[in-house]
């Protein structure tokens, strides 16, 4: 399984490729976020929704074998591609991965750019959740 | 009489730029038009050449200061044809204008039991006010449903009207649709029930020549940014009589006749309602976009954005998966749409990537939105300085992002 860094890397590669064309980024993002699994119906409940987020976006964890899975879905195609790209960095990972994880990949695509201030904090929000339960399995782990 | 929209273009410096490497197509203007160089120069003149406090100082300056702002009173009560430049109050924008008859007017005449009619395609602006005074008051905010072409269901209105109507605060045009509401007839008919009738003319104003003394309706208020001015500055018209008969909104400096510790006496209209140092640079510069529009001429605006919106309406109905939302018959040149299996923030976002400027979301019109059951429109939004070319430009950018999910 390749390092939270690794992915980081291939991922930036893959948007060095698109290059400056803020409009076939868009359309690659969008692919993306096509290609997020089905999120379980049971989950899309209230509690599950993330606060900040301009989208909706509906985020649940699972413990695998202490490793997390995440599993996420938004009403805009453009933040489920987001959400994909943290998906794939941060899933599958060991809490401790996940919490020490610097997210560089982020600020070197310019997804600020891509994404607007405005809708910035909404990511700064799927972070901070994601990485709040990473704590909560961490702490579960140690007690 | 068609416009020389080039020659009008060169006076606006923010278009002529590129955004995501492609040509500015700035559509956003129901939220905010872009400024004049005249606008732009005013508000620095101002600056550099007269600033000073105005109606205090005994001092060229202060002199000079004080008629531009009030050249700028007398410009506006031109610009809606008002009886007296005393029946201009300069705000911060059209919120602070509903707010401040809603806290004076509102708290001061309405009882318990009293009724506020307002339209379900209010901006928010026009809802929370109403609903905050109806809840200290015991009033009861009264809604006129909306059909699904985008438009006043006007036989509801009629039978909500009665005795217990005594405000009836309606948006002139929707910002979220474009419909332009029948408030003449409407201003009549609530007249006959003795109500006072609040006209929101934020998106009005930009594109109807608009006429207080015809329209005969007791408060207007809009926006000089909607208005090729600048940001920061609203007005409100009331009539005479009205505004003498109402308390002030906010005390301070310039509202008052005379102040000792026993008691205050208050200044006359317009002064009663103006505390503080008011926004004096931009209520100077708001009179060069007035002269702006006065010297293009609406009429000839209007029919230039009318040919606009027939031109999209036509072009963009073409396109698969266009959905258009509020089509009513008499609109400004603004078109509500949705992309069928698309959110459109998705469509909005894309279509900035080819640096074209549209508003997405609810506009802050979420009952509206509710009522149509839709969580928000992509709002394409025309003004004078554009052109059929940047029309196209959006048309095969939209016909680019519909094919996504409607092959």
């Amino acid at each position: 399984m390749s390092s939270v860094n690794d992915i980081q890397n291939e991922i930036i590669e893959e948007f060095n490729i698109l290059g400056d064309d803020k409009e076939s980024t868009i359309f690659y993002i969008m692919e993306l976020g096509g290609k997020l699994p089905d999120f379980p119906e049971n989950e899309r409940i209230d509690s599950n929704i993330i606060k900040g987020c301009q989208s909706k976006v509906w985020l649940t964890a699972k413990d695998d074998n202490d490793q997390i899975e995440f599993l996420a879905d938004s009403n805009t195609d453009i933040t489920k591609g987001l959400i994909s790209l943290l998906i794939r960095v941060l899933s599958g990972k060991k809490p401790k991965e996940i919490l020490d994880a610097d997210l560089f990949f982020i600020d070197k695509i310019g997804m600020g750019n891509i994404i607007g201030s405005q809708r910035s904090n909404g990511l700064a929000a799927m972070i901070k959740q994601m990485k709040l339960y990473a704590l909560a399995y961490q702490t579960k782990q140690n007690a | 009489m068609s416009l020389n929209v080039d020659k009008i273009r060169d006076q606006f410096p923010v278009l002529h730029q590129e955004v995501n490497g492609r040509p500015l197509v700035y559509f956003d203007n129901a939220a905010t038009t872009q400024k004049p160089q005249s606008v732009i120069d005013a508000i620095s003149g101002y600056y550099k050449l007269d600033n000073s406090n105005i109606h205090r100082g005994a001092h060229t300056l202060a002199d000079r200061a004080t008629r531009y702002f009030e050249d700028t009173r007398a410009a506006v009560k031109e610009f809606i044809n008002a009886r007296e430049d005393s029946e201009i109050i300069f705000t911060k924008g059209t919120t602070e204008s509903i707010n401040l008859v809603a806290s004076t007017y509102g708290r001061k005449f309405l009882t318990k039991g009293d009724e506020v009619l307002i339209s379900a395609m209010e901006h928010h602006s026009n809802i929370v006010p109403w609903q905050m005074l109806c809840e200290e008051k015991e009033a009861v905010l009264k809604i006129i449903p909306v059909n699904d072409q985008g438009e006043i269901i006007y036989d509801e209105f009629e039978k909500l009207l009665s005795e217990k109507t005594k405000i009836l605060s309606v948006i002139h045009v929707s910002n979220a649709l474009g419909t332009i509401n029948p408030v003449r007839e409407m201003i009549q008919a609530a007249k006959k029930w003795g109500a006072k009738v609040f006209l929101d003319g934020a998106q009005s104003t930009s594109h109807l020549t608009i006429d207080v003394q015809e329209l005969d309706c007791d408060f207007l208020a809009f926006s000089a940014h909607k208005l090729y001015g600048p940001t920061g500055l609203g007005i409100l018209y009331g009539k005479r009589e009205v505004l003498e008969s109402m308390p002030p909104y906010q005390g301070g400096g310039e509202m008052i006749k005379e102040v000792s510790f026993e008691k205050t006496t208050y200044n006359d209209i317009p002064f009663k309602f103006e505390a503080g140092t008011p926004n004096i640079a931009d209520v100077i510069a708001f009179k060069t976009a007035l002269d702006f529009i006065r010297e293009i001429g609406k009429s000839n605006i209007k029919n230039h954005e009318d040919e606009l919106l027939r031109y999209a309406s036509s072009s963009w109905s073409e396109i698969k998966g266009f959905i258009p939302v509020g089509i009513a018959k008499d609109k400004i040149s603004v078109i509500s749409f949705n992309i069928r299996e698309m959110h459109p923030f998705d469509v909005g976002v894309m279509l900035d990537a080819t640096g074209i400027a549209v508003r997405t979301g609810h506009h802050c019109t979420q009952p509206l939105m509710q009522r149509f059951g839709l969580e928000g429109t992509v709002r394409a939004s025309f003004s004078v300085y554009n052109t059929k070319s940047e029309i196209d430009q959006m048309t095969e950018a939209v016909s680019k992002i519909a094919k996504i999910k409607n092959k």
